[in-house]
């Protein structure tokens, strides 16, 4: 790995030597489990372990699912039913990756906002953080898209309305929907399910490439940390006093809160499965009876909540109406601010013109993250509501803020705020925590006695 | 004051329509302290069994169990009925079997390899998965959480449909008559416009449902010598429908809590590695 300086693998015995120089896995496999990590990392840097795990539970569950699963509008309901009574231990897989989902979802909301926080989207780390946005896109359209597959009737009707979205679009809208849906009439049948099922397998391999590519990305930069300070790179010796490699220092911090979690997931899994699901997936498919509440699920509503905020007597969308001949309709328009939404976070980069990288040290604009993280969770509340009453000015609200954050204020924030300083090295933000190790920082941990 | 989402159409437009339904109907659900309900809670097996005799004696004449299979009667954590009782107990229902008469098939007695026929009417939905289907309650303030002690309200909501057939309320009585019956718990039925306020608010709970009131109280007489009240009678057939939704449950609880004990061993054991692993970095200042 480019980068922070560091030790690298030394074939020995001759059989490593001869593997080493015609493909050299183990020298990669070592460096990869090395990597000098800043040692000052805290909590919120064990998502991506959290993040890699759930992804591999979800593709472990999903393969054993498929093996009972029959994509067929008839007989899908029943063969997850099937799997539910039937199939040996089918009800905690199926349960497992159910909320597996949300799972995946919570852990990267925070993983995300962790970046938000700490600048990690900075240079040098932009097509990291590209990667991990386009990995994001991909799992909610996997997340969907298994959404359906039960066949239920929010699987159906949330399908109407999402693939409707793309009906939306001017001009090429319909045969979109059309292409999407797979039936010249646009109807919600068996060529629908049958694609959704296959992309629905497809993509979490492509997302697991998309990580691995992550990884690599910034395994090359080397992490960011709470501080936000480069690790030195002058010498080896330097790079040493800012870092631990990552085992067992870090492989085992992550373990643990990995554990921890899994113990809350699995009180999720064993005592209230059905909690983040709605029980009018548990009623078959009926396209001629629409529920009376249709919503997505929780990780969906920020941004169905924007799609919504923006209806036809907001004057932004007027406006727009206007200017564009009445091309881009309120309809349009809520499409546009829901991928919109998604958009301005991984152009965060280049919007964020602060020359230092941590919020640690940005007293503004700490105010104006936190107040986006409550803005977040509001949205998620709002898009629940039905579109009556307050609820739509709240949602409008939120909607504005989340825009003008990243379109406003991260531009603004960097000409105008006054940051504090940060320490001069990561070696110094540790000590100020700990005090300085006087058997020096390269030293592994003794073992037991 | 009229709003239009922005995802138009006529699933947008059912979708307002239907929310603001939804946020309306106000139904009366109660709460029925249940034995399967909360981590520990299990299902009782006297009392699935009592709930089989309600279902068979009074709701299979209309609505069906087509998931359940026979056999699942003997599963341990369910009813449990001896292998022979469940045996006799599938010969009372006639399958049709395709594979009789040489492919034109017949009707035949049910074995236990068998399922529950479905419903007998198009009107009368399946029962199979209505406690899971249906959610009572959501509380508190919307968020769900106490389906960690109480479930979500499934069963509850079955025991207050059964219960809750009442008079028509007076404001029924000004306009056209109503088709159906008059029900606190029921949200999604016809509703009399003379009982709506100005602002199209419902000034009682509940709505008007096609099914006639099942129960009356003493509807069966119970082996075990069980009371037979109205709400006894309720509460057996809603606690049986909640096994027929969630056959598998004291088997997932008891994973459930397998799993949290081992993670929260494991949890400790890590915390413990990995403050040993630190501490020749991580010197507490004084």
């Amino acid at each position: 790995m480019a980068g922070i300086p560091h030790d690298h693998y030394e074939p020995k015995s001759n059989g490593e030597k001869w593997l080493h120089s015609r493909l050299p896995i183990v020298g990669l496999l070592y460096d990869t489990l090395m990597i000098p990590t800043p040692k000052n990392l805290n909590w919120m840097w064990i998502w991506g372990i959290v993040l890699t795990f759930t992804l591999v539970l979800q593709i472990v569950t999903g393969i054993v699912l498929v093996m009972h699963y029959v994509p067929h509008v008839d007989m899908a309901f029943q063969s997850v039913e099937h799997i539910m009574r039937n199939v040996n231990g089918g009800h905690m897989i199926r349960y497992f990756h159910m909320n597996g989902a949300s799972l995946f979802f919570f852990a990267v909301y925070l993983h995300i906002f962790r970046g938000l926080y700490y600048g990690s989207y900075k240079a040098p780390r932009e097509v990291t953080w590209i990667v991990g946005m386009l990995i994001y896109v991909l799992m909610m359209g996997t997340a969907f898209m298994g959404y359906v597959l039960p066949w239920g009737q929010m699987s159906f009707h949330g399908t109407a309305v999402i693939t409707g979205l793309f009906g939306a679009i001017p001009f090429v809208g319909e045969s979109v929907q059309v292409w999407l849906l797979g039936t010249p009439n646009g109807a919600i049948d068996q060529p629908a399910l049958n694609r959704f099922f296959s992309l629905h397998y497809l993509l979490p391999f492509v997302i697991a490439g998309l990580v691995a590519v992550h990884i690599w990305a910034f395994h090359s930069t080397g992490n960011n940390n709470p501080t936000g300070v480069e690790v030195r790179r002058t010498s080896k010796e330097d790079a040493a006093k800012d870092t631990l490699p990552f085992w067992p220092y870090f492989v085992i911090k992550d373990l643990f809160a990995l554990a921890v979690i899994m113990a809350v997931f699995m009180a999720v899994v064993g005592f209230m499965p059905n909690y983040l699901g709605h029980p009018d997936n548990y009623i078959p498919a009926n396209p001629l009876a629409t529920p009376s509440h249709i919503v997505p699920e929780w990780y969906f509503l920020p941004f169905y909540a924007i799609l919504r905020a923006f209806d036809q007597e907001v004057w932004v969308v007027i406006a727009v109406n206007w200017l564009s001949f009445g091309i881009v309709d309120a309809k349009f328009f809520g499409v546009i601010a829901m991928f919109g939404a998604i958009v301005v976070i991984a152009l965060a980069p280049w919007l964020d013109t602060s020359s230092v990288r941590s919020g640690r040290y940005r007293p503004m604009f700490k105010w104006w993250f936190w107040l986006l993280a409550v803005d977040f969770v509001i949205l998620m509340w709002v898009g629940a509501r039905p579109a009556e009453g307050i609820y739509p000015y709240i949602a409008l609200l939120g909607a504005t803020y989340w825009f003008a954050y990243f379109l406003v204020i991260l531009p603004l924030l960097g000409v105008i705020e006054k940051p504090t300083a940060p320490p001069a090295t990561i070696e110094d933000d540790f000590n100020a925590h700990y005090a300085p190790n006087d058997a020096g920082s390269s030293t592994l941990a003794k073992p037991a006695e | 004051m009229f709003r239009k989402l922005t995802l138009t159409a006529a699933t947008a437009l059912a979708l307002t329509t239907g929310q603001a339904v939804a946020a309306e109907v106000e139904t009366h659900i109660e709460d029925v302290a249940f034995s399967f309900e909360g981590p520990f809670g299990s299902f009782d097996q006297m009392q699935l069994q009592r709930g089989l005799q309600v279902y068979t004696e009074i709701c299979s004449a209309c609505h069906g169990l087509e998931l359940i299979s026979f056999r699942t009667l003997h599963d341990e954590g369910g009813p449990a009925l001896p292998e022979d009782q469940v045996r006799a107990y599938a010969e009372n229902f006639e399958i049709f079997d395709q594979s009789l008469f040489d492919g034109e098939g017949d009707f035949r007695p049910a074995t236990p390899a068998d399922r529950f026929p479905a419903s007998s009417l198009s009107n009368a939905p399946d029962l199979s998965l209505m406690a899971k289907a249906r959610a009572g309650f959501h509380g508190p303030y919307g968020t769900g959480i106490n389906q960690f002690v109480k479930g979500m309200g499934g069963a509850e909501y079955i025991v207050s449909l059964l219960t809750g057939y009442e008079e028509e309320p007076e404001c029924a009585l000004e306009g056209e008559p109503m088709e159906g019956y008059y029900n606190t718990a029921f949200a999604a039925g016809g509703f009399p416009d003379s009982c709506k306020d100005d602002h199209g608010k419902h000034k009682v709970p509940g709505s008007w449902i096609a099914m006639a009131p099942p129960l009356y109280g003493d509807d069966v007489v119970y082996a075990d010598g069980h009371a037979s009240d109205l709400h006894h009678v309720a509460e057996d057939v809603s606690a049986f429908l909640m096994w027929t939704a969630e056959p598998k449950m004291m088997a997932r609880k008891q994973a459930g809590l397998t799993g949290v004990i081992f993670l929260t061993v494991l949890s400790v054991l890590l915390y413990l590695t990995n403050k040993r692993l630190w501490a020749p970095h991580k010197k507490k200042k004084h």
